[in-house]
């Protein structure tokens, strides 16, 4: 049956979204900024675990870990040159910034790696196997579980270990985590490297399913996993999750059964509406402004 | 807008002023422009980034009106010149015949731009203003996305028997003779270049024209009231819905002018052109100009478009340099110890950081 295909292909998709929308979640959550050179740290992790596999023919686990390790190093670098200087100024300029460093990314990418898009080696197994009438790539399957590993463990994170209460504390109130004792510029360091490294494992993902890689390829799954992550409610981990397989869901089917070449505004489309229904998304939390 | 500056007449001077200084630096900067075409001192790339900086400086502008005044962080601003430039290329197209002087089809094209740029801000503006800050701000990306899919997909062409239309497939066969104004993903090609510089200034004055009128008039008192402080506009009786749509129209239809005129200064323009990262661009213009600063934004957009353009020796290291000289401003102007040191260098006379 055609539909179970696409609904897997869709899930695998979204769960790529999932990866990236928790990196933009969480800095939202906890720095209250649009990171929208979060695309780019994909784009970056995808080179080096290119280089890592060519160049110096790593075996493929310890290819991701270089590519994990050198994004997280990028992220809390970029945190610290030029975000944190721009921890009280109005927003609009740390967006700015962040555009800032998007450029700088990509162009930096095109000057050391140059603009041409360069095949990425599939390390992941080609075959596939049948469920049911369907037949459904490993890679796919490897995609799905690795977001639901990566949920599972950030979850538990999140809510198990010290850091993470640490983390929900900055989120609800910086001042208020100040005062009990949290180094709340760590937090936020500690923020940006998980981001980071979430990114690193995207980019291996999206990499293996649509194999080139070029500087400007983080620029649309950035913006999709942002949309996901507004989909899902801004700041929300479970919100992202479930924004980014939901986006996922949406474009293949939109692709398969209405057309491909409108399946980006189709996808925006149900954005919209359900912003109409849900003004914060589907688990946003709904602040009441008090007079 | 006379007797409110009677009552506040030093703000009244001030803001008369400073409204002032950015018509005079747009006819300055015509002059001085005309005289080095004129005199032919100016080489043939500054030529070609003439009319596509007016455009820039009007969209901007707009967006100005938007973020700045408004204050409603929009991202989709180049979805509205995408409108508005189709638009115009269009009717363009089709007047062809009938109104062959360049100067006048232009100014048609850029009312009917303008016209349909607002009509689709009022309707995006519906939805959008419903929500607030960071989701609004990506319905506005989001319908600048589904604008670009649009056009994307769209063809229409004109022959004997008058306009065709078709969505996704080019359906219609055109009569011999016939002309395809837009080709899906291909754009509209074999445009007839009829937008010129002078026509671009004219354009940006009536811009800053329409903008300070709406801006220190009633209306935009009440717009400004409602970027303040939403909840104590309400209770004063501003319609906030109404006074915020006001923003967005006007923004939205400035835009369309602008794209209008971007669109009749190129034979051909794909629909990629007007994609995000256009958007982010003339954000970038707004916010290095000053929020609510319409001079910072005409200067800050010439600049940005030139500094590229001058740092062209530096061949594949400019737009490098163009990220960190971002990168830094952003640094530089936040910077607060930075910025007292700046403003007691000027005691008294510095109006205050970007």
């Amino acid at each position: 049956m055609q539909f179970l295909s696409y609904l897997i292909n869709g899930l695998g998709l979204g769960s790529v979204y999932a990866i990236i929308a928790l990196g933009y979640t969480m800095v939202y959550g906890i720095a209250k900024m649009l990171n929208f050179a979060h695309g780019d740290i994909i784009m970056v992790g995808a080179y080096i675990a290119f280089f890592a596999l060519t160049k110096y023919a790593l075996p493929f686990p310890l290819a991701v870990l270089t590519a994990v390790v050198v994004c997280t190093v990028l992220g809390v670098l970029i945190e610290r040159l030029a975000y944190k200087p721009l921890r009280q100024a109005p927003s609009l300029a740390v967006l700015i910034t962040a555009i800032g460093v998007s450029y700088f990314l990509q162009n930096g990418a095109q000057i050391l790696w140059s603009s041409s898009s360069k095949v990425f080696p599939s390390a992941i197994s080609t075959g596939s196997i049948s469920l049911g009438s369907a037949s459904v790539s490993y890679l796919t399957l490897i995609t799905i579980a690795t977001c639901i590993a990566v949920m599972i463990c950030l979850t538990l994170f999140i809510n198990r270990t010290k850091t993470g209460s640490a983390m929900r504390a900055c989120s609800e109130d910086k001042g208020a985590s100040m005062l009990m004792g949290i180094n709340v510029n760590m937090i936020i360091s500690i923020t940006f490297a998980i981001g980071s490294g979430l990114a690193a494992i995207a980019s291996v993902l999206l990499a293996s399913t649509y194999p080139s890689v070029y500087p400007t390829m983080g620029s649309m799954p950035g913006i999709k996993a942002f949309t996901a992550a507004v989909f899902g409610g801004i700041g929300s981990i479970p919100g992202a999750f479930i924004g980014g397989l939901l986006l996922g869901i949406i474009e293949i089917f939109a692709k398969a059964y209405i057309s491909t070449q409108l399946s980006d505004a189709i996808v925006f489309g149900v954005l919209i509406v359900i912003l109409l229904i849900k003004p914060t998304g589907l688990l946003g939390k709904k602040i009441n402004v008090k007079v | 807008m006379k007797e409110k500056s009677s009552i506040f007449s030093r703000f009244g001077d001030k803001q008369h002023r400073g409204r002032l200084m950015s018509f005079v630096l747009v006819i300055i900067a015509y002059i001085a422009v005309e005289v080095l075409v004129k005199t032919g001192n100016l080489g043939s790339m500054f030529s070609s980034l003439l009319v596509p900086i007016t455009c820039y400086v009007v969209a901007a502008i707009g967006l100005n009106l938007n973020v700045g005044i408004s204050g409603e962080l929009n991202l989709g601003q180049a979805g509205f010149m995408s409108v508005g430039a189709f638009c115009g290329i269009c009717v363009s197209g089709i007047l062809a015949g009938s109104v062959t002087a360049g100067i006048p089809r232009l100014i048609i094209a850029i009312i009917c731009g303008a016209v349909l740029a607002a009509v689709f801000g009022f309707l995006i503006g519906i939805p959008v203003l419903k929500l607030q800050g960071d989701y609004l701000a990506i319905v506005t990306l989001a319908f600048g996305q589904i604008i670009k899919s649009i056009f994307m997909n769209a063809y229409i062409g004109i022959d004997t028997d008058g306009l065709h239309f078709s969505f996704v497939e080019s359906t219609f066969k055109l009569q011999p003779g016939g002309k395809m104004l837009l080709n899906g993903p291909m754009g509209a090609t074999g445009t007839q270049k009829i937008a010129n510089f002078t026509i671009g200034t004219i354009l940006v004055i009536v811009a800053l024209f329409v903008v300070y009128n709406l801006m220190f008039s009633r209306s935009g008192r009440a717009i400004m009231a409602a970027r303040d402080n939403r909840i104590a506009a309400e209770s004063v009786g501003i319609p906030i819905s109404r006074t915020k749509m006001l923003a967005f129209v006007t923004s939205a239809a400035l835009a369309g002018a602008a794209g209008a005129l971007y669109g009749l200064n190129y034979s051909t323009l794909v629909p990629n052109k007007f994609d995000f990262n256009t958007s982010i661009l003339i954000l970038v213009y707004v916010v290095l100009g000053g929020l609510g600063n319409m001079t910072g934004t005409i200067i800050s957009t010439v600049v940005l478009i030139l500094l590229p353009e001058l740092l062209r020796s530096l061949q594949d290291y400019r737009m490098l340099i163009y990220a960190v000289v971002l990168i830094v401003i952003m640094l530089v102007t936040n910077n607060e110890w930075l910025m007292t040191k700046w403003k007691s260098l000027f005691a008294g006379k510095a109006k205050g950081g970007a």
